[in-house]
């Protein structure tokens, strides 16, 4: 099983050697900023706390909860978020976690649609399960019918876009490390979303994110939650993968 | 809108004991433009108080200044079993009230 | 081609925007009269009091503040109040911490906004009416009140 998700980050990214000079945001944030994120009264702790209270209350028109199918969240959704995204099978795309709960609502407890994305209680409820696979690895889904996205991805995360004509890449891969006015360019390892922002003074999804670097470039950011976003996130948890879930995090 | 209150249980009597709140709320400071470029209307915590026997021991007041999600530390001398209050209220006059028990033995 | 990146990566220096703000920002002078409405005019002395904050601030979203004074805390020689004001923010006033003897340690700490690089001041008064402060210079590499 391990092997087999290091053959598959070895051939998305040949010569990448990923083992040892893997940083994540939290090891390029300042030391202020780590021990807020490790104190306990940390706000991004109340979106967890909503996240539980929502999980067993009844919702939609089938008033169900997700208590009642899932059970307790520490049992059945333990190492859910360190492997998203997946495959949907009802509708044969790949799916982030924030799409998965998003199908639950609308498929298993009928709550009205369209809801936003970004939707207060859907955010909390990410946290929430997120926050069930808090200090596990990242371990990519390896089902085969996502290889056709997360190859999107890649050679997404590689294209320039905008008005700057830049790619992920160029900044991620060749200048992380470097700065940007005073911020320094991480390698873009999705290990903590949702995250709670400074900038942001709330949580947000990597949609949100990802978003703020395609406004960054001048580009029209992708659709939340569209194709191109999860393919995306598919193929930036390969490149991260072993590395550990921060549930939740702070960033600036 | 919840809280978390980091708070000790129990105290030996003259404990200097230590307090911390972290109060879920946006802090809007009323100078910020919204995607309509209309000014949101401002939505703060304006004042955090702590009651120990229904004695008034510290007040914070807070302006815009302060972070989304108020944090606020402070220290309190331990001498009486007994309930200790805290009291927040917003700029639109509304109070929220939660308390904990310390036993001092 | 690396020169045409670094053109990119400067233009790109102009992110975040800084959200316009209505209110004219505090200035040194507004802090003092705020400073000055808090003493009552009184002279403030610096000593007493210690501020900590950190000296680079990543994000003026969420600056961790906490203020000490030396002081026995007794009924009758305590700290009343410790004000915090800033120069810079829309609003002098940052906070006001009211103590008294059940207190038992003068020592305080908050998360505040800050918004750009500027002088913190904190300042206390004591049962004797006297004023004791200090101050920190924080360079904020980036302000609150900004949105990309
Ligand atoms: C009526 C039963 C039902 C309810 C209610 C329900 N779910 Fe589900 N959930 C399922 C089923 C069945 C699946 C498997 C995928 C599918 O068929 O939709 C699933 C899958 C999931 C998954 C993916 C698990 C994995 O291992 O891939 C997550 C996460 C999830 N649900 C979260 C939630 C949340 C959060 C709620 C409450 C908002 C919820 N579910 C409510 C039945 C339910």
């Amino acid at each position: 099983m391990r092997r087999a998700i290091v053959f598959t980050v070895a051939f998305l990214l040949p010569g990448l050697a990923w083992s040892d000079d893997r940083r994540t945001g939290y090891d390029d944030m300042n030391a202020d900023l780590q021990a807020l994120q490790d104190d306990p009264m940390n706000p991004a702790t109340f979106w967890v706390l909503d996240g539980e209270r929502l999980w067993s209350e009844p919702a939609g028109t089938t008033a169900q909860s997700c208590a009642d199918c899932h059970g307790s969240a520490e049992d059945s959704m333990q190492g859910v978020a360190a492997r998203y995204p997946s495959f949907d099978e009802s509708s044969g795309t790949a799916v982030d976690l924030l799409g998965r709960i998003a199908l639950c609502q609308s498929r298993h407890q009928q709550t009205a649609q369209p809801r936003d994305r970004s939707d207060p209680d859907r955010l909390a409820l990410l946290a929430y399960v997120t926050h069930q696979s808090r200090g596990l690895p990242i371990m990519p889904d390896e089902d085969p019918r996502l290889a056709p996205a997360r190859a999107r991805g890649e050679a997404l995360f590689s294209s320039r876009m905008g008005q700057l004509n830049l790619s992920c890449a160029q900044c991620h891969d060749d200048n992380a490390g470097g700065y940007l006015a005073a911020a320094r360019i991480p390698q873009a390892h999705p290990t903590g979303y949702p995250q709670y922002r400074l900038e942001w003074e709330t949580i947000g999804s990597l949609d949100r994110r990802l978003a703020g670097c395609m406004t960054g470039v001048r580009a029209d950011p992708f659709a939340p939650g569209s194709p191109e976003l999860v393919a995306l996130e598919l193929f930036l948890k390969s490149r991260a993968a072993g590395l550990t879930v921060e549930a939740l995090p702070i960033r600036p | 809108m919840s809280v978390l209150i980091n708070i000790p249980d129990s105290a030996a009597p003259g404990e200097i004991i230590e307090i911390k709140l972290l109060i879920q709320h946006p802090m809007e400071t009323g100078f910020r433009t919204g995607p309509d470029g209309a000014l949101v209307p401002r939505d703060i915590i304006e004042s955090v108080t702590c009651l120990y026997l229904g004695e008034e021991v510290f007040r914070a007041d807070l302006y815009p200044a302060i972070t989304a999600n108020p944090f606020v530390g402070f220290h309190l001398r331990a001498d009486t079993t007994g309930e200790i209050e805290f009291i927040w209220t917003d700029n639109a006059g509304v109070t929220s009230r939660e308390a904990r028990t310390l036993t001092v033995a | 081609m690396t020169l045409s990146r670094r053109t990119a990566l400067t233009a790109l220096l102009s992110l975040p925007l800084v959200l316009q703000t209505r209110a004219a920002l505090a200035t040194p002078e507004s802090m003092q009269a705020a400073l000055d409405d808090f003493t009552g005019g009184a002279p403030v002395t610096p000593g007493r009091v210690t501020l900590k904050i950190p000296l680079l601030v990543e994000n003026g979203n969420s600056v961790p503040l906490s203020v000490s004074v030396d002081s026995p805390m007794t009924a009758e020689d305590h700290v009343e109040q410790i004000a915090i004001f800033n120069e810079i923010n829309p609003l002098p006033d940052t906070a006001r911490f009211h103590l008294g003897p059940r207190s038992g340690l003068a020592a305080v700490e908050t998360r505040i906004r800050l918004n750009g690089s500027q002088t913190v001041h904190a300042v206390a008064r004591m049962t004797d009416g006297s004023f004791w402060s200090a101050t920190t210079d924080v360079i904020v590499t980036a302000p609150a009140c900004r949105e990309v």
